[in-house]
């Protein structure tokens, strides 16, 4: 299962940022998760909950901020939600969409102490 | 105390993939990360493929599999480089898997490899393995409304293989729908309609495969 590959590394990068700041414990997650990153939620949130508990993490709360799929027209600029998967501006039908935003796998922000 | 952190979750596989690119570049090779959900054919494709092309270039194949040497068995009796990985259980191979592969797998006078992922849709998409590009195979009874369900991998992907077309008569898949929905999330995306049985379409997928490796 790739969550469990995944949380490993949130887990990771949030321990060594947590050092390079001197702090002993983390308090909380912020993870950014994009609509088609791929990624199931409740199973990263299941998986963090089963291998927090020997890091300086085990009292971690895990905070998801969900990132609704959103592009770039690249002929017209314009920049839209896309639903359903199609990548067609709404305003001029082109279809070179550049994605914006949707496609993040990001730790954002700690709380440390 | 806030730490503002703004990390790629998968960073340490995006690093490491580089590496694997960088080595493949060195070696004038075009790297294809092949894959679909188990049982659509990939490894039947790669043994197809390899025989056709035998005379005209020289094919290299990693294998992807979850315990099993069976797929690099296969592999190996149509002649062509290839070598096995074995993931332990994970769902999807990463560049780090790769990397040592690469150390016990010569690339030199290949002009193709492909690496056959693990069987699966979702997982494989995330891990870049240092590959040109990836290439999704669906089979035709898996059903047409696969590409909108796992849209994240026919995103990424820039060929889409439809194989089985032999087993169409029994199936209600449209292969309509597959190209209409699938070029809705990907309008860049080459398909090719292949049968690994029969060798349909194997003309076009193979010249195209030729292409790639000049
Ligand atoms: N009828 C028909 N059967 C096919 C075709 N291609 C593959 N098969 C059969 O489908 C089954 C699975 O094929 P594989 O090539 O092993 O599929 P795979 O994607 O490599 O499977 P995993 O590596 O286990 O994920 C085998 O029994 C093949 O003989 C085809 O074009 N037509
Ligand atoms: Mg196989
Ligand atoms: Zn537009």
């Amino acid at each position: 299962m790739h969550e469990l590959s995944i949380v490993q590394n949130i887990l990771e990068i949030a321990e060594s940022e947590a050092r390079k700041n001197n702090a002993a414990k983390i308090i909380k997650v912020w993870l950014k998760i994009g609509e088609m990153s791929g990624v199931v939620a409740d199973s990263i949130t299941f998986c963090f909950e089963a291998l927090k508990s020997n890091t300086i993490a085990r009292d971690a709360e895990l905070l998801i901020d969900h990132v609704p799929l959103t592009g770039r027209c690249k002929n017209c600029g314009n920049n839209f939600q896309i639903s359903n998967y199609i990548f067609k501006c709404n305003t001029c039908n082109n279809t070179d969409i550049e994605i914006i935003s949707g496609r993040e796998l990001f730790v954002d922000e700690l709380e440390v102490e | 105390m806030k730490i503002k952190v703004v990390s790629n979750i998968l960073k340490a596989n995006d690093s490491i993939a580089e590496k694997n690119r960088q080595l493949f570049k060195e070696n004038k090779l075009f790297v294809i990360n092949l894959i679909s959900s188990p049982g659509a054919g990939k490894t039947s494709l790669l043994e197809r493929t390899i025989k056709t092309l035998n005379s005209k270039i020289s094919i290299g194949v990693i294998e992807g599999d979850i315990a099993t040497t069976r797929d690099a068995e296969r592999i190996e009796k149509t002649g062509a480089r290839v070598i096995q990985i074995n993931t332990n259980g994970a769902c999807h191979l990463d560049s780090n898997m790769v990397r040592t592969a690469l150390q016990n797998f010569p690339l030199n006078g290949l002009d193709i490899l492909f690496i056959e992922n693990v069987g699966n849709l979702v997982c494989p998409a995330n891990f870049n393995l240092g590959e040109d590009i990836k290439a999704v195979v669906l089979s035709v009874t898996e059903g047409d409304d696969k590409p909108k369900k796992y849209p994240g991998i026919f995103r990424e992907a820039k060929i889409l293989i439809i194989n089985k077309t032999d087993l169409l008569p029994y199936t209600d898949c449209s292969i309509d729908k597959i190209k209409k929905e699938s070029l809705e999330i990907n309008p860049d995306l080459n398909i090719f309609e292949v049968s690994c049985r029969s060798g349909e379409g194997f003309d076009e997928w193979c010249n195209y495969i030729v292409s790639l490796s000049n």
